[in-house]
């Protein structure tokens, strides 16, 4: 039996990035070709979807993910998004995706001021998007957090406007670690290719990290990298 | 400039100051946290540095969704 198809996938790496290997390792686990992308790099190789990692990135200076937005390889992923193309920020991913106006909202500093870190109850909101596909509405997940700013805000126009448009994909179940306005853990832009969470789906992909349910995530994610990059060109 | 968290945003930081202020037994009716950004901008006149750290600001000093900003300026001797 051959092996099917394997993606390419780029992990974008910042000063400060500490999940990219574990993103890496954990798509390759789940069958693509991870792709490590230095910040500095102006060029996206070709790649089916964009993985931007948890970390610190330059250090949280100014605000979590506000100087990342600025790499050259920033601006790459902007246009890759603008095509089309895939993008997942997890963490600080997220934080930068906000930062670069490629998502809405903005994050801020756990209520509780306590850096978090523990296995939360997710309910997925939608499940037509590629990030979400393998999922069904209302499943629970169950995935780890660790962050110190994942305080997830929207003023009241642009909650409404989310909801409306069914941007708002991961509501923390019950259990809600940082104050976030209601209860949101994800969201993805309005044409649906750009997704953030704070959650880490790369942190649970084997039975012995305790959970698996981060691998429903990302596989959804590979198999609409092979699809994108296996479909005939125009 | 001076940045601050825009009214009715939660301000955690500056809610554990108004709480540790007051278990120090001052009265404190409300406390935020924002930053301050010393910039030295070389311009031949007021309205161009102010127009110049106005951009600063939008583009990367402040978020505007959660943060409004003040900007003061300083003439070098």
């Amino acid at each position: 039996m051959s092996e099917p198809y394997r993606p390419r996938i780029a992990v974008l790496v910042f000063p400060g990035s500490n999940d990219d290997r574990d993103a890496a390792l954990a798509l390759e686990g789940l069958g693509a070709e991870p792709v490590l992308v230095w910040h500095a790099d102006r060029d996206l190789p070709e790649v089916g979807a964009v993985v931007l990692p948890g970390g610190f990135s330059y250090g949280d200076y100014l605000r979590a993910g506000a100087i990342a937005r600025f790499s050259p390889a920033m601006r790459a992923v902007g246009d890759f998004a603008a095509e089309g193309g895939l993008v997942l920020g997890i963490c600080n991913g997220f934080q930068v995706l906000c930062e670069a106006g490629l998502l809405p909202g903005a994050l801020r500093p756990n209520e509780s001021l306590s850096f978090v870190c523990r296995d939360v109850a997710l309910r997925v909101e939608r499940r037509e998007i590629p990030f979400l596909a393998r999922c069904e509405v209302g499943q629970r997940l169950t995935i780890p957090v660790k962050h110190g700013e994942g305080c997830f805000f929207a003023d009241a126009d642009l909650l409404a406007a989310l909801d409306e448009a069914g941007q708002i994909v991961l509501r923390y179940d019950e259990d809600n670690p940082n104050g976030s306005i209601d209860d949101i853990a994800g969201v993805v832009n309005q044409d649906g290719n750009v997704m953030g969470l704070m959650p880490h789906p790369e942190h649970a992909v084997d039975p012995l990290l305790g959970s698996t349910d981060g691998a429903l995530i990302l596989s959804g994610l590979v198999e609409a990298a092979r699809e994108r990059l296996l479909a005939p060109t125009v | 400039m001076l940045v601050r968290p825009k009214p009715g945003i939660l301000d955690p930081q500056g809610k554990a100051v108004e709480n540790s202020l007051r278990h120090l037994g001052f009265t404190v009716d409300g406390a935020r946290v924002g930053r301050l950004v010393d910039l030295e901008v070389a311009a031949s006149d007021p309205e161009q540095a102010r127009a110049e750290v106005e951009r600063m600001c939008a583009e990367l000093l402040a978020n505007p969704l959660i943060e409004s900003y003040e900007i003061e300026l300083v003439e070098d001797a």
